[in-house]
């Protein structure tokens, strides 16, 4: 077994796949986002609770891979408590190590998302590991913006 | 010959993929390319390239044998009667949107209907659901039994005398399914509807005869069937052809040009419009000859008996769904309890094992089956028996890496 599927696979993405944090639905008052990928079927509906620009909580439903899951758990909890703009920056940051791109890791308190680091390494599954993020920015009202 | 003779006039194959010799089980998605084949478009470019049809040169002469000779492949290839008969197209889903837009908006209006099924890729589905949309006709499907097979008595119940379209693909690329075409066209004709063929997954692997299958259209792609990517065909019965619009517009299709009207070139070149792929047919006629040359019914059965051993190795494993019909195409579509196709697919990249994951194209097929994506393994002549124990060894692996996290 290669040492890049071990990076892919941590203990601590596999423990966010087995035991998801903030999966479910808010149920009032709350921002829906779905999205899908169309290339491999994951969907997600994010629900978000966002009260005078904070988003107070954040939880996920959906299907797909153990990237998938694990990142839009660890996302409903990184974003959790964070002021929409900070979440939208954290995104940024969170796209810059998917790439492969030196990251900020010094304005937030990145946890347990470091640990996706790894799957800059597979490009095929990028998108598994963004569509959480690009779901919660759609939330937030944040543009769509072309593919980097 | 034998599949390990064979698989040597690939050379893609011939490489490590993440350190471990390349299992290439996709070719439902892209088969790969003989050498002939290869050789075949090296010559073209570096010795008679030029455009066809219109040079007086040599060149000119020798492009355009080479693209009338590759139609010419085509029509023994199908058993069409006539090259008027075979149209270039960019692939399978280019011709059946030529069917759909040349043949389908002319002659469907509101109260008439269209019939596929839900195993259908998206695009003999899509195509369809535009015609119904501008129309108004309406877009009607064929339930599967729990196997996923087709009933002959589901499409009699079906197809009715509103019909004026039946579109089925011969061979499932998820299930394997092969679907009795020729039993469907029969009912088609009954009811005064015409035929048309997805053969994207049956020419590539097994005899087609389309005046057997009396089918009205049939369309299949280069690149599954060991040719270059960018060409396909669509095959049409000339009456039908000959009543249908061009629908692509421009040089090369044309016979006179006005300044407020113009006409066409007779079949096949009324549809060909544009520069032709010119290289692309060249690459279809070699892999053509190629296949031939090995013979489709010794195809067929080897990768007949590759599914099954596949299927006998899969049953092995605990945990394992397989989806689609006991009598099957050369490809395996399953799922691994507890394990993500997705990451399925990427564990068994990790040894060099090329798989597809996702939803293949058949979003509404993967509804029917109740799955958001499976992973499937798909196999063509240069597929060996060992190239499946690679794969089983692989998909332990995967069952051992994911094993702990439940």
């Amino acid at each position: 077994m290669s040492s890049n599927l071990d990076q892919l696979y941590r203990q601590v993405i596999m423990d966010h796949y087995k035991n998801p944090r903030n999966k479910g639905v808010i149920e009032d008052n709350a921002l829906t986002i779905n999205m899908n990928n169309p290339t491999c079927g994951d969907r997600i509906q994010l629900t978000l609770k966002v009260e005078d620009g904070k988003i107070e909580s954040a939880k996920f439903d959906g299907e797909g891979c153990s990237i998938s899951l694990a990142s839009a758990s660890m996302m409903t909890q990184a974003v959790k408590g964070l002021p929409v703009e900070d979440a939208v920056k954290l995104a940024k940051i969170f796209y810059d190590m998917m790439l492969g791109n030196d990251y900020d890791d010094e304005s937030y308190d990145l946890g347990d998302i470091e640990a996706l680091s790894g799957v800059s390494k597979f490009p095929a599954r990028i998108k598994c590991a963004t569509l959480a993020w690009k779901a919660m920015e759609q939330g937030v009202g944040k543009p769509e913006e072309e593919e980097d | 010959m034998s599949a390990n003779e064979w698989r040597k006039l690939f050379p893609i194959l011939d490489q490590e993929v993440n350190g471990k010799p390349l299992v290439y089980l996709d070719s439902a998605a892209t088969s790969q390319k003989p050498i002939q084949v290869i050789e075949a478009l090296d010559k073209y470019y570096k010795e008679y390239n030029s455009n066809v049809h219109r040079g007086v040169h040599t060149l000119g002469t020798r492009a355009t044998d080479g693209y009338e000779g590759a139609r010419e492949k085509v029509r023994r290839f199908i058993g069409a009667k006539s090259t008027q008969e075979i149209i270039f197209t960019r692939g399978t889903t280019t011709a059946i949107n030529t069917v759909a837009r040349s043949y389908g908006m002319a002659n469907l209006s509101e109260g008439d209907e269209i019939v596929i099924t839900p195993m259908e890729h998206h695009s003999n589905i899509i195509p369809w659901q535009q015609v119904a949309k501008t129309t108004g006709a309406t877009l009607k499907y064929i339930p599967l039994q729990p196997d996923g097979t087709i009933d002959l008595v589901d499409v009699e119940n079906t197809v009715t005398e509103h019909t004026k379209i039946v579109s089925v693909m011969q061979v499932s690329n998820v299930l394997g399914t092969i679907n009795p075409i020729k039993e469907i066209a029969a009912i088609a004709h009954k009811n005064g509807a015409v035929m048309v063929v997805d053969g994207a997954q049956s020419a590539p692997h097994m005899k087609v005869d389309v005046q057997d299958l009396d089918c009205d259209f049939f369309a299949f792609s280069a690149h599954k069937m060991c040719g270059p990517t960018g060409i396909g065909v669509l095959y049409g019965k000339k009456a039908l052809l000959n009543k249908m619009d061009p629908v692509e517009f421009g040089g090369e299709m044309i016979d006179f040009v006005g300044l407020q009207e113009s006409t066409w070139k007779e079949l096949p070149w009324k549809f060909e419009g544009g520069t032709p792929i010119i290289a692309g047919a060249i690459g279809l006629g070699a892999a053509i000859d190629f296949l031939e040359d090995i013979g489709l019914d010794n195809v067929l059965k080897h990768e007949h008996v590759l599914a099954n051993y596949a299927m006998e190795r899969l049953s092995e494993l605990d945990g394992v769904t397989i989806f689609g019909p006991k009598e099957r195409a050369g490809l395996v579509t399953f799922n691994l309890d507890d394990v993500h196709p997705h990451d399925v697919a990427t564990v068994l990249d990790s040894e060099g094992i090329a798989v597809r994951a996702g939803h293949h194209c058949a979003q509404p097929l993967m509804k029917w089956l109740d799955v958001t994506a499976t992973a499937r393994a798909s196999f063509y002549l240069y597929n060996t028996e060992d190239d499946i124990d690679a794969f089983l060894k692989g998909l332990t692996t995967a069952k051992e890496y994911f094993g702990h996290v439940f």
